[in-house]
């Protein structure tokens, strides 16, 4: 049975977030084999250009709701639209990213329509006509493969940086179909007092490149050689628990089990063993380099690249490299 | 104000080992704790109680054995705990599992404020708290790191979501259903008197009768999704070790990584 396919553009005052255009690529890589129409579903404050692009990216049809009260997602106001989107559709797979809002709204959804919920996945396929999500869970010491029962709606985010998003194509065209929100201010329970974005750090999540320090930087000035890599690099800062518990630097930073799961192209651990619990959060970054001054840590299992020395002495000559070659 | 803490109980990761992996922690009978986010649910909630008075029931969906978590919560301080047991409740998938939850909310009756974590480990789909309080259809505040103010008399709370750019404050009506993130609190030890004080109680135990829940709408059966587990493909060890001083391996590791293109 053909399957149309919807797809949540998360967007921000008007910018897409990255991990929306790679849930556009997971739901063209299946379209085809599903046998249905690709749309898109945009909501917001000002929003038309997000909805070109969707067009651009491959939606055939975009679903807009442009109101104030939409300005900022929530999920009550955001959940009621999309579900009113979804009542007159014949049964059909939402797809958005695995992102904070994402995981909420994807949820928050399947309960309203009673549908079956895959979220996180880090793949898809279509295997005789049947769709196949895989997931990741146990944090990372079990691999999880969920197939969809019944006939109603199905729903399913991604994880960041897995797919690859499309190029615009410019000249695609598509129907842009105007919806209007469901919920009047006054009907929505929450309000947004204020706001404050995190300071002008890449966040970690959306990182391409992230460098870490463990127990072995010894200290909260220890972080100073791998805060130099990341900046020449251009990447994100991250951090062992051991360091974090220690007080050297931010929760925000901490990667792995009780922190954050990331998977950007290379990551440069420094002065950290590898615990099952750190490697829960970053064992699939595509390049893994470890620099300790131990010849025999759990890390080498999975890095690429490995550097036993002190930490102290080769991030230095690694910034300087990158600088020299990069132009930095 | 009457406080309901949502806890699973979830294999004890910290026993991973080489001889201990996902599936055979995961088995029946394996090592099992309190899901390491609902320890922040549970602290949250007993503070809350600590304020504003009140009482807090801890309530968990699982197997028999699950009861030790809940003795774990009733160690820590809550006033109540009820675990929501039925073989028939197998397998269930979250949404499945939210109804079964908002079953057993309703019939506790009254409540203010319900906690529950942003994830449990185990499957971690970071969804159950969620579609508890859309079937319920109660105000949610998600991935909460601070409870800015608390106030029963006039039903509002004001909270400090920690999102992935921004921390955002939000209030909204009471009851409300929150989740929350690590940063919000330490949570406590079981103080001895609360361990001796739980193993003494006893802790009702709720089937799909005593919900009036037809066994055909939970477990595995009712569920949108069917699941296999299965270890992950585990990849040979084949690490480059880089020699040499400072300068040349930089030189060395640089050449590299423009090679694959990451840099
Ligand atoms: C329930 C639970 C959840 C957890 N969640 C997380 C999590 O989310 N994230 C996480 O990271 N951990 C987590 N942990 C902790 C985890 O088990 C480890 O304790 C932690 O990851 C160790 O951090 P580390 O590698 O920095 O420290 P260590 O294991 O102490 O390693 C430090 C390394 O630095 C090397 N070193 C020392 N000096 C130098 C130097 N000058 N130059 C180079 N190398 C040097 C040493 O050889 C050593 O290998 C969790 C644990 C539990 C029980
Ligand atoms: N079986 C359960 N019993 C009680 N609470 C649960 C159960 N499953 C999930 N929860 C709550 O929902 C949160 C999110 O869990 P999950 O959707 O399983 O990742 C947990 O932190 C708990 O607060």
């Amino acid at each position: 049975m053909a399957s149309n396919l919807f797809v949540w553009i998360e967007q921000e005052d008007g910018q897409a977030d990255a991990v929306a255009w790679q849930a556009m690529a997971a739901a063209r890589n299946i379209a085809g084999d599903l046998g249905g129409s690709l749309n898109a579903v945009v909501f917001g404050d000002g929003v038309g250009d997000v909805a070109r692009q969707a067009v651009q990216v491959g939606a055939d049809r975009v679903y807009v709701s442009d109101d104030p009260s939409l300005g900022r997602y929530r999920v009550e106001p955001y959940a009621k639209l999309l579900s009113r989107i979804l009542e007159t559709e014949p049964p059909s797979l939402i797809l958005m990213g695995a992102s904070t809002a994402g995981l909420e709204l994807s949820a928050y959804v399947s309960a309203l329509t009673g549908a079956g919920l895959a979220p996180d996945c880090t793949d898809l396929r279509v295997e005789g006509g049947q769709l196949v999500a895989v997931r990741p869970a146990l944090v990372g010491n079990l691999v999880s493969t969920v197939t969809f029962k019944g006939t109603g709606h199905r729903f399913l985010s991604v994880r960041r940086n897995i797919f690859q998003p499309a190029d615009p194509d410019e000249s695609r065209t598509g129907e842009v179909i105007e919806v209007a929100a469901v919920l009047a201010e006054d009907e929505i329970p929450t309000r947004v007092e204020s706001v404050e974005t995190s300071d002008g750090a890449v966040s970690l999540t959306e990182a391409n490149i992230i460098v870490s320090g463990g127990r072995g930087v010894g200290g909260p000035e220890g972080f100073q050689p791998v805060r130099e890599l990341a900046d020449a690099l251009g990447g994100a800062l991250g951090a062992s628990r051991a360091a974090v518990d220690a007080g050297w630097i931010p929760y925000a930073h901490q990667v792995g089990q009780t922190g954050k799961t990331v998977q950007p192209d290379l990551y440069i651990a420094c002065g950290i063993s590898g615990a099952i619990q750190h490697l829960a959060g970053m064992k699939n970054a595509r390049v893994i380099v470890a620099i300790n001054k131990d010849a025999d840590v759990p890390l080498y299992q999975y890095a690429h690249y490995g550097i036993a020395g002190d930490l102290f002495s080769y991030l230095p000559a690694i910034a300087e490299e990158v600088k020299k070659r990069l132009g930095r | 104000m009457n406080i309901i803490a949502l806890v699973k109980q979830t294999p004890d990761t910290a026993q991973l080992s080489a001889s201990m992996d996902g599936l055979r922690l995961s088995a029946e009978g394996g090592p099992r704790i309190v899901n390491p986010w609902d320890e922040y649910t549970l602290e949250t909630a007993i503070q809350a109680r600590e304020e504003h008075g009140g009482k807090v029931t801890a309530l968990c969906l699982g197997p028999p054995e699950a009861a030790d978590a809940l003795k774990t919560a009733l160690a820590m301080g809550v006033d109540e705990a009820i675990l929501v047991s039925d073989p028939a409740m197998a397998d269930s998938d979250s949404l499945t599992s939210a109804r079964i939850l908002v079953a057993a909310i309703r019939k506790i009756g009254r409540f203010d404020l319900i906690v529950g974590g942003r994830a449990a480990i185990d499957g971690n789909t970071a969804a159950t708290a969620v579609q508890v309080a859309a079937l319920l259809g109660v105000p949610l505040i998600s991935y909460v790191a601070d409870i800015g103010s608390l106030d029963p008399e006039h039903r509002t709370i004001s909270a400090v979501r920690l999102l992935e750019k921004a921390r955002e404050t939000v209030t909204s009506r009471l009851p409300a259903l929150i989740t929350v993130v690590k940063e919000i609190n330490e949570p406590r030890y079981p103080s001895l008197i609360g361990i001796r004080k739980a193993a003494r109680a006893s802790i009702p135990v709720w089937g799909c009768n005593d919900l009036e829940l037809d066994a055909s709408t939970v477990g595995a059966g009712a569920s949108g999704v069917d699941w296999k587990t299965e270890l992950p493909t585990t990849r040979e060890a084949n690490v480059e070790m880089i020699d040499g001083g400072p300068e040349d391996a930089a030189r060395t590791l640089v050449d590299r990584l423009m090679e694959e293109k990451v840099i």
